[in-house]
């Protein structure tokens, strides 16, 4: 089996940046990504529908996109798109997709970047087709220039839903409205954590001037407290606080939470609830290793943090990747991790702002009809209704229900159903046990299967 | 509900009914520029569903590409003349 130095998850942010670094340090370095480009989410196909136009909402993150996916295929790396990660061996074999045969690799270091997906908005008839992510219909514009047109609905809070809105009036597009679903009187409880934001005023300029251009464009944004979607097979409308509206699109949107579908099958990966963010992250150190030995994790699949803090937080990583490997004694590693780490730093002072102002929405309001776990279509009520017979967690719930057992592995449902548990037996979240993924974390066929014993 | 911004170079097949797409693009974005939201139905209830998230996570984009089921459309880069079609309830076993 061939054997690699560092084998890199994901080129997002973080793992372009530690891709460039690792290269830097004279690691061999091999970068999976299940999509057709670099980029990650946050970066993804820029430079085509999305591109870094001067005065474009987001248009600094642009520029440093295209640089980082430009340094990173200088870097020497070998980067391999289309290549779905499945499985995570203890001895450091790693099992990926690819073009429809699997391969496998054994790394001396693992570094898993796989960044972060939308929290689950579990609202009446969000199954219905025509109910979407904001990030989602981002994706759309970016990879495929496709503007949403008809009556377009935007609902939930958090930096994305502005930037997105801001970029379709940018682009031509115009939503009939937006449902800010934040809680009232946020303001008060995020003040303490205000001087600490300040320390980087960029964020906030940036996401009140989006605010602003959705207001001066006279899109409403009404104050909602409850929305559900209605429809009969696909989406024909919204309900909100007694009012009804006809809708032909629907974007939820509550922010983000770390993609841990990797760690959480990995035996002994501890993780921890972080409250704030209501969410599991792994357990790292301030290097990014985790509790396992040679797994190492950076970016937003290890506690959401944005771009920019994701890709110091790659380098920082591939500096330590380097000292464990043997290229560069610890003395050496903090010396040039020191400049990176104040950075991060800096750049994750305003996550205490914004984790006041937009704390998720209360799952406590979630209706007993309302689907959780949409692969298995197990309702908020059905869930209660389990815990009340003795479901002691998200695990033994997988028997009662099959709650978080569908096609999506609990990616969607799992913080969710996580979180309406807890809330029915009466503990903290952190008290009971993340639902366990298991490898294959993607599906694959008998035949790719199959393939690996005759290659 | 969506609509294009830059023009079409290329078709392929939902259904056996044509439709106009761009290279390279996710199978997920033609179908929705083309008006389809309803991309199967789930194995559970039979219930219509569409993607969610467009980017690999929610698995509620799963339709059949060239007569292999549960393939996550927005997963799936558009190449001319591709066959696709709705998929209902669990995907089937092959041949």
């Amino acid at each position: 089996m061939r054997r690699v130095a560092l084998l890199i998850l994901g080129a997002g942010p973080a793992g372009l940046a530690a891709a460039c670094e690792a290269r830097a340090q004279g690691l061999e370095v091999l970068l999976l990504d299940e999509n057709a480009a670099a980029g990650g989410q946050v970066h993804r196909a820029v430079g085509g529908f999305y591109r870094p136009e001067a005065s474009a909402p987001g248009a600094a993150q642009a520029r440093e996109g295209l640089a980082l996916i430009q340094a990173a295929s200088a870097s020497g790396a070998e980067c391999r798109f289309g290549a779905t990660l499945w499985a995570v061996q203890a001895d450091g074999t790693v099992s990926w997709s690819e073009g429809g045969a699997a391969h496998q690799s054994r790394a001396e270091r693992l570094l898993l970047c796989p960044g972060a997906i939308e929290r689950a908005v579990p609202i009446p008839g969000w199954t219905l087709p025509g109910v979407m992510g904001v990030g989602a219909a981002q994706i759309l514009l970016k990879t495929a220039g496709l503007l949403p047109e008809g009556n377009v609905w935007l609902a939930g809070q958090g930096p994305l839903l502005w930037l997105y809105a801001a970029q379709l009036l940018a682009k031509g597009g115009r939503p009939a409205g937006i449902l800010d679903l934040s809680p009232k009187g946020v303001p008060w409880r995020a003040a303490p954590h205000l001087p600490m934001a300040l320390r980087a005023p960029g964020y906030l300029a940036q996401g009140l001037a989006w605010m602003w251009r959705v207001r001066r464009a006279g899109i409403p944004v009404i104050r909602a407290r409850d929305v559900a979607a209605l429809g009969e097979g696909r989406l024909t409308g919204l309900r909100f606080d007694g009012r009804q509206v006809p809708a032909d699109l629907l974007l939820l949107h509550d922010g983000v939470v770390p993609n841990t579908q990797i760690t959480r099958a990995m035996p002994g990966c501890a993780h921890v609830w972080d409250r704030p963010q209501a969410c599991f992250r792994p357990v790292l150190d301030e290097w990014g290793n985790t509790s396992l030995d040679d797994v190492m994790v950076a970016g937003d699949g290890g506690g959401v943090g944005g771009a920019r803090a994701a890709a110091l937080s790659g380098r920082i990583a591939a500096l330590e990747a380097a000292r464990a490997l043997g290229r560069l004694s610890p003395e050496q590693r903090d010396a040039l991790a020191g400049p990176l780490l104040h950075r991060r730093a800096a750049e994750l002072a305003p996550r205490a702002l914004l984790d006041a102002m937009f704390p998720p929405l209360p799952l406590g309001r979630v209706a007993n009809a309302t689907i959780l776990c949409r692969c298995e279509e197990v309702s908020a009520g059905r869930v209660r209704a389990a815990a009340a017979l003795g479901a002691q967690g998200p695990n033994q719930l997988k028997a009662f229900l099959r709650a978080g057992m569908g096609a999506c592995q609990g990616r969607i449902c799992g913080p969710a159903v996580h979180a309406a548990m807890a809330e029915a037996l009466g503990v903290a979240p952190g008290r009971l046990e993340a639902l366990r993924t298991r490898f294959p974390t993607k599906p694959i066929t008998v035949g790719e299967l199959a393939g690996l014993g005759s290659g | 509900m969506f609509r294009r911004t830059a023009p079409t170079d290329c078709t392929i097949t939902w259904n056996g009914t044509e439709l106009a797409a761009r290279e390279g693009e996710s199978l997920a974005a033609t179908l929705l520029a083309a008006g389809i939201t309803h991309f199967r139905d789930t194995a559970v209830s039979g219930a219509p569903r569409g993607p969610l998230c467009m980017m690999g996570a929610c698995f509620d984009c799963l339709v059949e590409v060239e007569g292999v089921a549960n393939r996550q459309a927005c997963l799936v880069p558009v190449t001319p003349g591709l066959e696709t079609r709705l998929q209902h309830g669990a995907r089937a076993a092959g041949p």
